[in-house]
């Protein structure tokens, strides 16, 4: 069968499944390589608010880079400083204005020359400096104080205007904005108060007032809880010092390398460079950063404590290490008792924007974070309602990072901050220099910025990674008073039940969340950890009403009962889904006030400010705690009882979605272009199938020729060429019988003819239609190939009836009486066909390929699996199915069946077709005489060897099993002749007879095609399939030769007929001559 | 005279087969195996830690409401990828090795065709199961447990009334996010010509999908596997909804179904067919 070599090419299941791999695997490339993608990912710890940048643009312009030490004052014991500076000079034409670049605690200018080299790419000449006492920079750290800091911005400006590609405003005065963010957020403050040449300031994620970020109070009354300090800031204050007793160690080293170079030195020296690469690179938090730097540009300094800071007293040089002495002291006492003394909150007022505030004339851009339990958005908020008081103008932006997380759109920070910058320093016209213009000129409306005055981030998606972006018509503050909106959410119980106990000795102390971590806890079950039993009170909202957008800091009233003179607490808001409680932002509110022990007293609880959304029917839960872990906790034990009053009141701010900010889904545009992309090419494909599939053309030449196959031509994928151009045809009224060995390309051929396979080329056309895979035209055909093949499930009627369904086509055209007749299954019609033996499904498949009388009939193998006596019933019913006009095609390899049903045969070999005729035609001749002998003569070899002498006998062919002889003689004698001389030479003659078996004729026949395959004297079917492997090789010219000619045969017959002759015109004689030949060798 | 293989005649094919009444029955079981294993349980150990689905777990028995979700939630995690890809993937594999694939074709019935009517009844029982399962759950747990509300894992109550629309949408979702599956089977299956091969190359695919979701390192390239965004119907029984997996999750499944149904057509109309 021709099947096996197509079996050969069908893949195995693995290969199969690999492939469905790679293609899962393959296709999200697409999706992962656009570029797009990775915009919600940027992610970027604190102080890297402007730090780093997007490199867009095709390329960038050139970008100088320069490395200076600037003399600056000496510190206060006569030390001289020298700053570590890096200037990015725009190679473009100048001049350019400038910007000064400050970085966070505890790092270098290192940290922001990625944004400085974007800065400067923009046109700027940017100038990032190293603060005095950190790095390479000379001197002792002084917190931002005015005296030190400040006057460094200053010097630093002088350097700018004494540069040639500096854009000025004046003689002196250089065309200048300042940026940083936390330390270097402050300092430009600072510096623009202190200096009034800089026109403009960018300061992020920094304080307004350094004593109330370190001693936060979030009682706003009664007045006198508010206005004193509240807890300290342990954790952060602690990171503090471990990050100055880090850089202990280098302090020396650096402020000897900073007396050694104390002038300054203009080009860019080889240690400056190394220390600068050695500093970590990467923006990190304040502790790490400083830890890192040490790490980096220690250099083998050992016992740096005892030269450099001579000046810090005693163990203060160990533990100060660069931080001023004075600083140091104070800050030290207070982290040991948990108490600012009076020098130290003045100390740290006066190294704050706040004290300077009314010398700021500079338009000022603030940028604050949510994820920030250092400086939260209250410090924000003071700097922008005293800017905006002095008619500054100041624009506010609300991110969700911070010190505790990086922002969500730091890329879009980053622009806005670079579109602040641009109007500011670059428009001069519309712009003069703010030091020189009359404050009030267009300082208070909010439509003259670059920028909308304020921006804040909202809550990012659950699944989202960017948090969308909203602005408000004008900066609202944070307070929940008026004149903003404030919905009152009432709590569903207003008493705590028991008394919230504050441990002695304040631990264990609640978790709410770890300064610098806040991103870490964000998602994990951290209420436990904050709500310790005994020592929190859990006050829950009822559901809220409408949705709202809380902008501010929520507002709750509590009255506190306690049994100590002094009561700290610390409040929180959570979110209760269930029995899910969870903290949108990771902040807390401390209190601490002064109560009289056993007596009520109530006071008002600003909690710390951010963005929430509350969903419609979201429950909220304000979290009473008596310790929280980053903060300095009492270590008296005490036990108070509070209850609120009134509910929660939420400051709410209807925003407007800030156009191109909000996430835009990527991922839903690549992959609904990518479904566009294949619905294109699913399109194309069809349209350019339907081309191809209409390519055959119908012949209406062959209207009335049920079955014409016209040189077909098909090679397996594995090379085997299963059928060589065959042509043949089956006219009306005719049973054609295929014959051939196996191998012969019958059933590829059979199944070409009903468009299971297609032809590599040539045609079948039916009735003049062409047969192409599903074609109409195939209605009219009726079909048994390679078996029967039923529904197991279903009985052998609804089979027929499940088939003909299928059809489509009406029931009465069906015949299924007449079909089942056929089958003659009897009862076992109505039993399941899984129940069949082999030959009851042939009957039944026989009977299917009947339904509806096609006009033209294939069955291949149809006496496969039935016995005598129904193969000589089938006999008549496909001589009757014919005689009515119709065709019957039947492949076998009973050649006795295939010589009494059948009216003509087509003869294949090797898939070519060898012969074909009339059957009536190949079987008998008048030159043939079959002739018996009787054992009572000759022997039949010796009959023959004399018959060879005589004149005119061909050959004589013999087959003797003793007993019987039969001698085929080809002669061009009168047969009675021949029968003559066979007596005459002592053959005792039984029978005379002129027909063949077709048998004899068909291995005739298939032995001359091998032999002329092949090249080879096999005989009979053991060459026919012999030949059919071994086709091939050095004949290959020759058999080419000689096939060609054998195909010859069968296309001119074809030809013949098609031209209108009648029936099958056999060319019985050339197929007889070429017997001949075989036989006489 | 209708279409050849009309949705009717292909429907009555599918539906005598013995594997469509064994699905059906494992479907009909699958709960009340649940519901036995309960009884079972009952004051038994309790939480086993936390998670999307021992959340479920332990909730399941709450309410009728409950058990439902829970039954679709564990259903979706497998079940029905075996189920959709056997529904939609057998049946062309099916007929190649009845041979009663050759007798459609000639019949004839359009290969196209063949195939729109095979998907087609095929979808429409996976559709059909993922109708029969939760109704007869809700039945069995309406029954078992009560008309109670459904109440999430992570909190927020949905009663009877607002969460059985959700239902339908998470049912339609899990259908949408079946369809990968089904169409690799469906692709497989006519390369193959073995309904084994289908389905298993289905399987192998969607747990090869799974395991590499799990490999952090990948990032957001697993978003594209199927099944990554299986459980974002669970969205749907959260009080406010989210869409944005669920969009996600809609648009990777088109694409996957669309390419493998189209290469499944391709390479069906183009194949010869020796079966």
């Amino acid at each position: 069968m021709p099947v096996s070599p197509g079996r050969a090419r069908r893949p195995s299941a693995v290969i199969v499944a690999l492939w469905g791999v790679l293609a899962v695997l393959g296709a999200p490339l697409a999706y992962a390589a656009s570029p797009a993608h990775d915009l919600g990912v940027v992610a970027r710890p604190m102080g890297g608010v402007l730090a780093g940048t997007s490199a867009l643009g095709a390329v960038p312009p050139a970008v100088l880079v320069s490395d200076q030490k600037v003399t600056v004052a000496p510190e206060p014991d006569g030390t001289a400083v020298a700053l570590d500076v890096t200037i990015f000079a725009s190679a473009a034409a100048g001049p350019h204005p400038a910007v000064l670049l400050g970085h966070g605690f505890g790092g270098s200018k290192a940290d922001v020359a990625d944004r400085a080299r974007s800065l400067a790419e923009q046109g700027y000449v940017v100038l990032t400096w190293t603060a005095r006492g950190f790095g390479a920079s000379g001197g002792r750290i002084h917190l931002d104080d005015p005296v030190f800091e400040g006057a460094d911005v200053k010097a630093l400006v002088d350097v700018l205007a004494a540069r040639s590609d500096v854009l000025k405003d004046g003689s002196g005065d250089p065309r200048v904005g300042i940026a940083g963010g936390s330390y270097g957020g402050a300092i430009a403050l600072i510096g623009a108060a202190l200096d009034p040449r800089i026109d403009t300031v960018v300061a992020a994620i920094t304080w307004n007032d350094l004593a109330a970020s370190l001693f936060p109070q979030a009682t706003t009354l009664p007045a006198a809880a508010a206005a004193a300090p509240g807890p300290i800031k342990q954790q952060w204050i602690s990171r503090f010092f471990a990050a100055s007793v880090g850089g202990a160690a280098r302090g020396g080293d650096a402020n000897g390398g900073s007396r050694s170079s104390a002038s300054p030195s203009a080009s860019s020296s080889a240690a400056v460079t190394s220390s600068a690469a050695a500093s970590s690179g990467a923006p990190a938090p304040p502790g790490a950063g400083a830890g890192a730097g040490s790490a980096g540009a220690g250099g083998g300094a050992t016992g740096g404590a005892g030269t450099g800071a001579a000046a810090a007293a005693g163990a203060g040089g160990i533990l100060c290490g660069r931080f001023d002495p004075t600083v140091c002291r104070l800050l030290l006492t207070a982290a040991q008792s948990g108490t600012p003394s009076p020098e130290l909150l003045a100390l740290l007022r006066a190294h704050s924007p706040a004290a300077l505030i009314g010398q700021i004339k500079a338009p000022t851009f603030l940028i604050q974070g949510m994820a920030d339990s250092l400086f939260g958005l209250d410090q924000a908020d003071a700097t922008a309602r005293a800017l905006q008081a002095q008619g500054v103008p100041v624009a506010v932006r609300w991110i969700d990072g911070g010190h505790d997380g990086p922002s969500s759109t730091a890329t879009q920070d980053d622009a806005a901050a670079d579109t602040w910058l641009a109007h500011y320093l670059k428009a001069p016209a519309a712009n003069p220099s703010p030091a020189s213009s009359t404050v009030p000129a267009g300082a208070s409306s909010a439509s003259a910025l670059p920028v909308p005055v304020f921006v804040y981030a909202g809550t990012v998606a659950r699944r989202a990674s960017v948090a969308p972006l909203f602005s408000g018509a004008a900066y609202p503050g944070i307070a929940a008073t008026a004149p903003r909106t404030v919905t009152t959410i009432p709590f569903a119980s207003t008493a705590g039940t028991k008394a919230v106990l504050t441990p002695p000795g304040g631990a264990p102390a609640s978790i709410s969340a770890v300064p610098g971590l806040g991103a870490l806890t964000t998602g994990l079950p951290t209420y436990q950890l904050a709500a310790l039993p005994g020592q929190s009170v859990a006050f829950d909202t009822t559901g809220v009403g409408a949705a709202v957008t809380v902008v501010g800091a929520p507002r709750v009233r509590l009255r506190v009962t306690s049994t100590g003179s002094q009561v700290t607490l610390f409040v929180s808001l959570w979110q209760v889904q269930g029995q899910n409680v969870s903290q949108p932002r990771g902040l807390v509110a401390p209190v601490r006030l002064d109560v009289t022990p056993g007596t009520p007293t109530e006071v008002e609880v600003a909690l710390p400010a951010a963005t929430w959304q509350f969903a419609s029917g979201s429950r909220w839960r304000v979290l009473v705690t008596s310790t929280d872990a980053a903060y300095g906790n009492p270590r008296e034990a005490r036990a108070d009882r509070i209850e609120t009053v009134g509910g929660l009141d939420v400051p709410t701010l209807v925003g407007t979605p800030l156009a191109g900010t909000s996430e835009r889904d990527t991922e839903a545009l690549v992959v609904g272009a990518a479904i566009l992309g294949v619905l294109v090419v699913i399109l194309a494909g069809w349209l350019i199938g339907r081309r191809r599939r209409s390519r055959v053309a119908a012949r209406p030449e062959f209207a009335e020729v049920p079955l014409a196959v016209d040189h077909l031509v098909k090679t397996y994928a594995d090379g085997h060429r299963a059928v060589d151009d065959v042509s043949w045809r089956a006219e009306k009224g005719q049973v054609v019988g295929l014959l051939g060995p196996n191998g012969a390309g019958k059933t590829t051929t059979i199944r070409m003819m009903l468009g299971l396979i297609t032809p590599d080329s040539g045609t079948v056309h039916v009735l003049g239609s062409p047969v192409t895979p599903g074609a109409d035209v195939l209605g009219r055909v009726g079909a048994l190939v390679e078996g029967p093949g039923f529904l197991p499930h279903l009985t052998g009627r609804a089979n027929l009836e499940a088939f003909w369904r299928a059809t489509g086509r009406p029931v009465e055209e069906a015949g299924f009486e007449e079909a089942l007749s056929v089958a003659a299954l009897g009862g076992a019609l109505d039993r399941p066909v899984r129940t069949y033996s082999h030959g009851m499904r042939q009957r039944l498949g026989i009977a299917q390929s009947m339904l509806g009388l096609p006009e033209v009939l294939i069955l291949d193998e149809p006496t496969n699996g039935l016995d005598p006596p129904q193969i000589a019933a089938m006999r008549p019913i496909l001589h009757a199915y014919a005689a009515g006009g119709r065709t019957v095609v039947i492949s076998s390899h009973l050649l006795a069946e295939v010589e009494q049903t059948c009216s003509h045969v087509v003869v294949m070999h090797a898939g070519r077709v060898v012969t074909t005729g009339a059957v009536a035609d190949l079987v008998a001749s008048s030159d043939t005489t079959v002739v018996e002998l009787g054992p009572a003569g000759a022997t039949p070899t010796v009959v023959a060897s004399a018959l060879r002498e005589i004149d005119g006998i061909r050959s004589v062919d013999v087959e003797d099993d003793g007993a019987h002889g039969k001698m085929t003689i080809v002669a061009d004698r009168p047969r009675a002749s021949v029968v003559s001389e066979v007596l005459s030479a002592g053959g005792d003659v039984v029978g005379v007879g002129s027909r063949r078996q077709l048998e004899e004729v068909f291995l005739g026949v298939i032995a001359a095609a091998a032999q002329v395959d092949g090249g080879s004297g096999l005989d009979g079917g053991a060459s026919g399939r012999g030949s059919s492997g071994g086709g091939s090789g050095t004949d290959v010219g020759d058999s080419g030769q000689l096939g060609s000619e054998g195909r010859g045969t069968g296309a001119g017959d074809a030809a013949r007929s098609g031209a209108g002759g009648p029936g099958m015109s056999a060319d019985t004689g050339s197929l007889i001559e070429k017997l001949r030949q075989v036989r006489a060798r | 005279m209708s279409a050849p293989l009309s949705f009717r005649a292909e429907w009555a094919r599918q539906v005598g087969r013995r594997r469509t009444k064994i699905l059906l029955g494992v479907l009909l079981a699958l709960p009340l195996v649940f519901m036995g294993a309960f009884a079972l349980d009952r004051g038994g150990s309790g939480g086993r830690g936390s998670g999307t689905g021992t959340g479920f777990v332990s909730l399941a028995t709450s309410s009728g409401a409950n058990f439902t979700v829970f039954t679709v939630f564990v259903a979706s995690e497998l079940l029905l990828y075996i189920v959709a890809a056997l529904l939609v993937g057998d049946p062309v594999p099916t007929e190649a090795s009845w041979s009663s694939l050759r007798y459609l074709l000639t019949a004839p019935v359009q290969r196209g065709r063949l195939l729109r009517s095979k998907v087609l009844v095929g979808l429409s029982h996976v559709a059909l199961a993922l109708l029969i399962l939760p109704a007869w759950t809700l039945l069995l747990g309406v029954f078992a447990y009560g008309t109670g509300s459904f109440v999430a894992p992570g909190g927020g109550t949905l009663t009877l009334g607002e969460l059985l629309p959700r239902l339908g949408l998470a049912l339609a979702y899990i259908f949408v996010t079946v369809l990968p599956i089904a169409a690799v089977a469906f692709w497989v299956g006519v390369r193959l010509d073995s309904p084994l091969g289908a389905v298993g190359a289905a399987l192998v695919v969607y747990i090869i999908s799974g395991i590499l979701d799990t490999i952090e390192a990948l990032g957001s390239w697993r978003n594209g596997l199927p099944g990554h965004y299986s459980r974002a119907y669970l969205d749907l029984l959260q009080s406010t909804i989210d869409w944005t997996a669920m969009r996600h999750g809609v648009l990777w499944s088109v694409l996957w179904a669309l390419v493998f149904f189209a290469l499944g057509w391709r390479r069906f109309a183009r194949k010869d067919i020796l079966s």
